[in-house]
């Protein structure tokens, strides 16, 4: 099915299967893989993207739901608090493997955008649904608190 | 699809680069040249940049007339930072400027890029800095030099009066200066030093101190390529279905369904299952989903993991066993012991659950045969290809990527998902390069786990409480049965790394058995991260605690004075214990357990924090104090420590997968399920000061870990864990 929907800004067209998940979309037709694959059940939050300013799965979204919407992915966070997250990640040195961080930083982002000054606890309820192998938690509470201080700076 | 899609998928992401017939540190190569955009860039930056005229200095430093120095990196970078630690070394001796450092994986080639420990190209064992370290500091010195003599002959000054620092070549007297690009062409001509002067130690600026990762700015982001984002030209993506039970084979399959799937290419049998390749991943997959297969079970392991572990204990039982250790007369001493007590303890199978899915491209011609992935051991998996194709080894082109982790799983012997792929390619007469994507079902569900194990410890105590016996039977099963290994690493019944962690108990214990039995399991088994001291560092720390326990002493005391010949485990440990504050007592409700292992020539302690209300543990804190020798980048040190903290936790907790009459229960992360933030305690890292060579650092923070959870948990509520994972032990106890 043919689909139009905005990404990082531009207007997009596709014309693939209505089933196929906005992760795969994203990744194959558009050529923008900084998404990942980790579950493909909404279990594990590499593929977190935005939809429409929220944190969605983009493994478990198919294309036909995504139609005139609005989506954000990694590589074009240009928010205030996208970019401090950025920072802060690259001042900590968050990453290890670095493969889930795509979808940590839109999680994070999507925490500092409505919370700009989060606690611990609400920083784990939030970043819970990412799963970082490597455990690289500690570091992503604290540049989350980085972020956050940077912002209000 | 339209025309921008099109020209997307159309350009080729990923340029082959050219394989430089530069050869070792000994003769400077002389392969000046554009650079391409390589195979693997750690920096997206470097990418964008105009073609630069690079040289070649040796096998490990090409630097650019841009004055950048790139580091050809021969180990693979999962996470634990190679492409920054590296570096670090090469630009420590080379006197560069941190700015001005890149890295390129390097192809594989076991001459030049051998891991100096294996024999072979190959990442693993936490032997990435102690192979490298003394190479990379000659390579770099030997490069340095070549630049100030280049420098001396081009300002006609003595060598002797030319100096670098930061990436700038002096000389003081003249005030001449240079970058090293201007004079790195000239530099190339000139005839290595084989005995280049290595700096002292205490000359270092940047060994010792932090810098920042090379890989943070790619992978924050999204430019960071790992195998699953590269692309080539008209290429396809192939899906595969394995037999749920391990050893089963196809008997027949219908895929007609399949194949009505618009986009599907081809469908075809391969060794290991029947592999869907279409025009898009998703595509693949569902094809796969639909095809209907008949599984011939008749060789395969058929039992659950309950009845595994019934055939385990009663091996557990068995009289006598190949012995890893025999010190002094066990029998006796336990029949002139004080107190004597016994425990058995239980580890389930565990999963490297990476989160990129095990993938591999590959790019199939006459004459050679190109592939993508994160290969952890090229020089395996260069073979494997090679036999697969009947291709000889110097036709298969390996391109390093950036992997999601591995933790050991992309190190497989028989290299599995890559000859996989091949397979594929062949199937498919090399009409397409092909891109295998596991997914998460196909990965948790087709082997390489870290094997379960049952062991059995008895030690006794005379009245003084120091213990006089240790009698350890350790049954599990080896993943080195049936590999190239089997023959090196099991002699006369022992497999080393069944053993390790426990044969090489540090205290002073003067009767001591460490005995081995190996079960024959058909479940395909591997290193885990750690390996056998996952095993053995749990079992020995929580039993040495008990000990202490029996005898009345504080944990920390009892193990010093057991290890008066040991001094970087006394180090650690005293270190732990001084900034956990173990002398003064915790905060009410809060319990405080001890462990300390050496693992890799590598000394970790950690001081574990937990508190148990209504029978829900909570892991507040962890203090660890680690000696890995000289740290090159303490950062990177504690960050790795960090991560084997939460991973070991998650595993402690949770992590088990389990066989229902030989098929995986847990098929994806709502079942498998490893730590989550919210469970992630509070982690200190301290390093001690060392002078020692660098030793590993990516797997030795996790043994102690358990133990030192599993000896809180005691503390808090007198219950000993003997059984792995936690699960709900403490709820329903």
């Amino acid at each position: 099915m043919k689909v139009s929907f905005k990404v990082n800004g531009e207007t997009r067209a596709v014309d693939v299967p209505g089933d196929k998940p906005l992760l795969w979309v994203v990744r194959e037709d558009l050529g923008l893989t900084g998404s990942k694959f980790g579950c493909g059940i909404a279990q594990c939050g590499a593929c977190t993207v935005h939809l429409d300013g929220q944190p969605i799965r983009s493994c478990s979204i198919p294309i036909s739901a995504i139609d005139g919407k609005s989506v954000t992915t990694v590589e074009g966070v240009s928010s205030a608090a996208g970019k401090a997250i950025r920072e802060a990640w690259r001042e900590l040195d968050v990453v290890q493997c670095g493969y889930c961080q795509s979808g940590q930083m839109m999680s994070a982002t999507a925490l500092l955008e409505r919370n700009p000054a989060p606690s611990d606890d609400d920083i784990d309820s939030a970043m819970a649904g990412n799963l970082c192998r490597c455990a690289t938690y500690h570091r992503i509470r604290a540049a989350i608190h980085a972020a956050a201080d940077k912002l209000e700076a | 699809m339209n025309k921008w899609m099109s020209s997307v998928i159309a350009t080729p992401r990923v340029n082959r680069r050219r394989f430089l017939a530069a050869s070792g540190i000994g003769a400077a190569g002389l392969i000046v040249g554009c650079a391409e955009r390589s195979e693997t860039t750690t920096d997206a930056q470097t990418a964008a940049e105009p073609a630069v005229e690079t040289t070649d200095l040796n096998a490990f430093v090409r630097i650019g007339n841009d004055d950048s120095v790139t580091v050809i990196v021969k180990h693979l970078d999962k996470g634990q930072g190679v492409t920054t630690g590296l570096p670090t070394i090469v630009a420590e001796e080379l006197d560069a400027d941190w700015s001005q450092m890149r890295t390129e994986f390097a192809p594989a080639d076991a001459k030049r890029y051998a891991n100096l420990l294996f024999g072979i190209q190959g990442t693993g064992g936490s032997t990435a800095m102690a192979n490298s370290w003394m190479q990379l500091r000659t390579a770099a010195a030997a490069a340095r030099d070549l630049l100030l003599r280049a420098a001396a002959e081009q300002w006609q000054v003595p060598a002797d009066e030319v100096s670098v620092e930061s990436g700038r070549i002096q000389h003081a007297k003249t005030g001449r200066e240079s970058g090293f690009g201007a004079l790195v062409s000239a530099a190339g001509k000139l005839t290595p030093s084989e005995n280049p002067t290595l700096k002292d130690p205490s000359q270092f600026k940047l060994i010792g101190t932090r810098q920042g990762r090379m890989d943070s700015n790619a992978k924050t982001d999204g430019s960071a390529q790992f195998t699953i984002d590269v692309t080539r030209p008209g290429m396809r993506y192939a899906s595969i279905a394995h037999p749920p039970k391990f050893g089963a084979v196809v008997s027949q399959f219908d895929d007609a369904a399949a194949r009505e799937v618009e986009g599907v290419v081809d469908v075809v049998e391969i060794p290991r299952g029947i592999a869907v390749v279409a025009d898009s991943f998703w595509t693949a997959k569902k094809a796969r989903d639909l095809l209907s297969i008949e599984w011939d079970d008749s060789n395969a392991e058929q039992r659950g993991t309950e009845q595994l572990l019934e055939d385990f204990r009663e091996l557990a039982a068995a009289d006598d066993a190949p012995k890893a250790r025999d010190d002094g007369d066990v029998a006796a001493a336990f029949q002139a012991a004080s107190q004597t007590i016994e425990h058995e303890f239980v580890l389930p199978y565990l999963a490297h659950a990476t989160m990129e899915p095990m993938d591999c491209i590959v790019e199939l011609g006459a004459d050679r045969c190109d592939i993508w992935t994160g290969s952890q051991i090229q020089t395996m998996d260069q073979g494997a290809a090679a036999a697969a194709t009947g291709l000889p080894p110097s036709a298969i082109h390996i391109h390093t990527q950036f992997a999601g982790g591995s933790f050991g799983r992309r190190a497989v012997p028989d290299s599995d998902f890559v000859v996989e792929a091949v397979n594929i390619a062949k199937a498919t007469g090399g009409a397409y390069p092909v891109k295998l994507i596991w997914t998460r079902e196909n990965d948790m569900a087709s082997g390489r786990y870290r094997p379960i194990g049952v062991h059995r410890v008895r030690a006794a105590i005379d009245e003084a409480g120091r213990p006089t016996a240790w009698q350890h039977r350790v049954v599990t099963h080896s993943f080195m049965v049936g590999t190239p290994f089997e023959s090196t690493s099991i002699v006369d019944g022992i497999d080393s790394s069944s053993v390790e962690g426990a044969a090489n108990l540090p205290y002073s214990i003067d009767n001591l058995r460490v005995d081995l039995q190996l079960a024959r399991v058909d479940v395909p088994v591997l290193w885990w991260r750690s390996v056998g001291h996952t095993h053995n560092g749990w079992v020995t720390e929580v039993m040495i605690d008990q000990l202490a326990h029996t005898a009345g002493e504080d944990p920390v005391a009892y193990r010093l004075e057991l290890l008066k010949d040991h001094p970087r485990h006394r180090g650690v440990l005293e270190l732990a214990a001084s900034k956990a504050g173990w002398s003064t007592p915790a905060v009410d409700g809060v319990f405080r357990g001890v462990a300390v292992h050496e693992s890799f020539n590598s000394f970790v302690a950690q001081v574990a924090e937990v508190r148990v209300d209504d029978g829900q543990l909570s892991v507040e804190r962890v203090v660890a104090a680690v000696d890995c020798g000289i740290a090159i980048n303490p950062d990177v040190i504690a960050a790795q420590v960090e991560g084997a903290i939460g991973m070991g936790l998650g595993a402690f907790l949770r992590e088990a997968v389990n066989l229902d009459d030989g098929v995986v229960r847990e098929q994806n992360f709502h079942m498998y399920r490893p730590l989550r933030i919210n469970e992630m305690p509070k982690v200190e890292v301290h390093v001690v000061a060392s002078g020692e060579a660098p030793t590993g650092i990516g797997e030795p923070g996790l043994p102690p870990l358990a133990p030192a959870v599993t000896n809180a948990i005691f503390a808090a509520t007198g219950q000993l864990v003997t059984t792995l994972p936690l699960a709900d032990q403490l709820s329903v106890a």
